[in-house]
């Protein structure tokens, strides 16, 4: 009897994960070029677009709150990125550190909305949605910016040992982000703040500081994933990343985190994002509508959330 | 005569745990049945049983000689079984009347609400209870005594003939005390049975009809009004003698720690001068509402001073919030223990361990890991917290366990002073003389200790220096054992001044 409910707690605990071996799987049978090196390393590169901001957004998440602006901050940095490098002879690297710098900013004023402002970071980010994608334009003036050089390629086109580029900035947002969380006062406030606000600032933490970082932090991401997507088309867009916002919080729910805060892991969102991934890719091996994707999409969003309920009603 | 309820041979196992085995409880028409143990005890999983919401394992429910095979809680409100939670579950921003009729409005023709009629039944049901208040008024702008009535009133509305009350005195004061045990010898002369739930010994010998004492998931004794003296009682719910209520010891009182000097605060005081000393425990008491734990909140800088100004060991400090408080050596102890003072969804280790992470971090906030584990974990075993494991989390901890969570957080930072507010609320006796003995460590430790309780009894024993709160003022301070008890009430009452004029 024992043995029994031990695998029910498993199958409980790692539901996601479960899911993801099965359809992982599943595709191998169904298409041959699913299970290829080439086609593994593939998702990787194409998971990290949003996989590097869903690792941002658990922190925030984390903390009981939510970034709706990742997308367009992501537009606004890729695009200053691309206008100092093509129109003010910026080089590549500087460039790339101010586009990180410039995600990061924004980061900071949601931040300080939220925090000193009181603002729901909800309304804030709403707000900064339409703020940073306007300045994008104004920048742009509507116009792509296009052709780098090749050095600023590699960040998203490259390759490191047979492995993208892309792929290990990912895996080392991962590891960072794991070591953050686990490891420092930044980390284990995070968590503690969306258990319990309240009894945080009354320990004598400075709680506003600490909810004004992981906004930072997520812009930081949103940065860090400009330079990805702006060097893998080769030019930076004004529409560039809308709607991203989806993507990533579906990663970090999918991955087990709670959008009330307090309870989540940085690994569940790496499976999170990687599943999301996985079946993007293998429905497009398969050949099924990108319209049919997105209804996949929706309801893996929902079910990873009933998995979850059905954990915290076992425990 | 037959027992209008009787509850037999109940047992109930949850994953290692057994919280009931073979209880039996039985209750007559028109009684008050009090149903007293510790925190764990199963008084509130033999309630749930009753109420639908668990199944029992084996036993058997007979309500009014008939056995009831399946329940549920519809069912159960069906039985004519009103069970009102320590939490009440009303609805903040909708009306007394349709909090009442929620889910069973009564409907006009066009099956909208009929608010004329609905108002006018609300209006009905509640005028026994001689309330002063309009049945349209939100809910939220009432007083914990009221919605209390309208928890009760909600009941009888749903003609519960069997009422369950769990800890209904623990939110209210003194007059809402004496309005709430009106309206129970009404509801008694109605009719109506009672099983009673409370920590308060002196209520219950006041109110009840017979004592049924739990402990450990097991019946230990019932016994009519006035067949068990309190310590009788105590030693029944503990199951072993307590040697004492309030241990003693001997206070060593030093230089001032904590100097507040005219601290003023629009709405909660003003000018408000005390001095707590090293060594000693100052106690603070009032009746709620006298502002105390705004007092103490505003000297530990949740609240935003107006004036004055507070010395920490003779230097003048500024607090501007919690964390300068913190820095500066000050600890406090919410009230709400649960809201304030734990993270609930969090392991225990997690929660003793917030308030020190900046101690022991490198540069970067970079922990130190084994350093935090080893104090952690030396902390949670001096103070004996019953825990299967310091990964456990606290909210399934008992209230005396989730206490000193709490205190081992504050304990291994070693503060100067340490604000206590009513710091047993909710707690069994055992673990109360636990808390205390805690207290009296960090005095003879040397630490500043200051105590808010409203347990008169519980201040008058263990503080050292007692200062009484009389809307937002000091209006009296004497050591322990200078004034008596009544003394006490005469200065929180605030008679002492009109005496005067």
């Amino acid at each position: 009897m024992n043995k029994t409910l031990d695998m029910k707690q498993v199958v409980k605990n790692n539901g996601v994960l479960i899911v993801f071996f099965i359809i992982c799987i599943g595709l191998s049978f169904l298409s041959p070029y699913f299970f290829t090196l080439n086609n593994i390393l593939n998702i990787f590169r194409q998971t990290s677009i949003y996989g590097v901001i869903a690792v941002g957004m658990t922190f925030v998440i984390l903390t009981g709150g939510i970034d709706l602006s990742v997308g367009s901050i992501l537009a606004l940095s890729g695009m200053i990125c691309a206008g100092l490098m093509k129109n003010n002879g910026v080089n590549a690297f500087a460039a790339s550190l101010i586009a990180i710098l410039v995600g990061g900013g924004l980061g900071l004023v949601n931040g300080l909305l939220i925090t000193l402002g009181k603002i729901a970071p909800f309304v804030v980010t709403l707000g900064m949605v339409t703020i940073a994608r306007g300045l994008t334009l104004i920048y742009s003036k509507g116009y792509p910016v296009s052709g780098f050089s090749s050095s600023f390629r590699e960040i998203g086109g490259g390759y490191f040992l047979g492995i993208p580029i892309p792929a290990i900035i990912f895996v080392i947002t991962v590891v960072i982000a794991w070591y953050i969380l686990n490891h420092t006062r930044l980390g284990r406030y995070t968590y503690a703040i969306g258990g319990n606000e309240e009894t945080v600032t009354l320990s004598g933490i400075n709680v506003k500081f600490y909810k004004t970082m992981v906004y930072v932090i997520v812009g930081i991401a949103s940065g860090l994933s400009a330079l990805i997507l702006t060097s893998r088309l080769n030019s930076a867009e004004a529409i560039a990343g809308q709607g991203y916002e989806l993507d990533v919080i579906a990663a970090v729910v999918i991955g087990g985190t709670s959008l009330s805060g307090g309870r989540g892991t940085i690994i569940g969102t790496l499976i999170g994002a990687l599943l999301i991934g996985v079946i993007n890719n293998g429905m497009n091996l398969l050949g099924i509508s990108p319209y049919f994707q997105q209804v996949v999409k929706g309801c893996l969003i929902i079910g990873a959330v009933i998995l979850d309920r059905l954990r915290d009603e076992t425990n | 005569m037959e027992p209008i309820l009787a509850m037999k041979g109940i047992t109930k196992t949850f994953p290692g745990v057994i919280a009931l085995s073979d209880v039996s409880f039985d209750l007559y028409k028109g009684e008050l049945h009090a149903l007293v143990g510790e925190n764990g005890a199963g008084k509130s999983t033999l309630m749930k049983i009753l109420s639908g919401l668990y199944k029992a394992d084996s036993g058997d429910l007979i309500l009014r000689g008939e056995k009831i095979v399946s329940t549920g809680l519809r069912e159960m409100i069906g039985h004519r079984i009103g069970v009102i939670y320590q939490e009440l579950n009303l609805i903040p921003y909708l009306s007394v009347a349709e909090n009442i009729f929620i889910g069973r409005e009564p409907l006009n023709r066009v099956n909208g609400i009929d608010w004329k009629k609905m108002r006018s039944m609300t209006k009905e049901l509640l005028e026994p209870f001689n309330l002063d208040i309009d049945v349209t008024q939100k809910v939220c702008t009432l007083g914990a005594a009221y919605q209390q009535i309208i928890e009760i009133a909600k009941a009888l509305s749903l003609k519960a003939e069997i009422l369950v009350m769990d800890e209904p005195t623990a939110a209210l004061t003194g007059n809402e005390v004496d309005k709430l045990f009106d309206i129970i010898a009404k509801l008694k002369n109605d009719g109506v049975s009672i099983i009673y739930i409370s920590h308060r010994l002196e209520e219950v010998h006041h109110l009840a009809d017979r004592i049924t004492i739990l402990r450990d998931g097991k019946h230990v004794v019932t016994k009519k009004r006035g067949e068990m003296s309190n310590d009788e009682m105590v030693r029944h719910m503990v199951g072993r003698v307590l040697e004492e209520q309030y241990p003693q010891y001997e206070s060593t009182p030093g230089d001032p720690v904590l100097e507040v000097k005219n601290l003023t605060k629009k709405g909660i005081c003003e000018n408000l001068s005390f001095t707590a000393r090293s060594g000693e425990i100052l106690g603070f008491v009032g009746l709620v509402g006298a502002g105390r734990t705004e007092i103490m909140q505003t000297i530990y800088g949740y609240r935003k001073k107006e004036g004055g100004e507070i010395f920490m060991n003779g230097k003048k400090v500024e607090i501007r919030n919690c964390q300068d408080a913190v820095q500066k050596g000050i600890a406090l102890i919410p009230e709400e223990r649960k809201q304030q003072g734990l993270i609930l969804g969090m392991s225990v280790f997690d929660n003793a361990a917030l308030a020190v992470l900046d101690l022991y971090s490198r540069t970067g906030g970079i922990l130190k890991r084994s350093k935090i584990n080893a104090e952690v974990n030396k902390m949670i075993d001096s103070m004996d917290i019953k825990t299967p494991s310091v990964r456990q989390l606290v909210k399934n901890l008992s209230g005396g366990n989730q206490q000193k969570v709490v205190l081992a957080k504050w304990f291994i930072r070693h503060c100067d002073v340490y604000i206590f507010d009513e710091p047993t609320r909710g707690i069994d006796v055992g673990a109360k003389v636990e808390i205390f003995r805690l207290m009296q460590n960090l005095a003879l430790r040397g630490a500043a200790v200051v105590m808010i309780s409203s347990e008169l009894p519980e201040v008058m024993n263990i503080a050292d220096r007692i200062a009484v709160v009389f809307e937002g003022r000091i209006v009296k301070e004497f050591a322990r054992g200078e004034l008596n008890e009544e003394q006490v009430m005469e200065y929180s009452l605030g008679l002492h001044e009109k005496k005067h004029a």
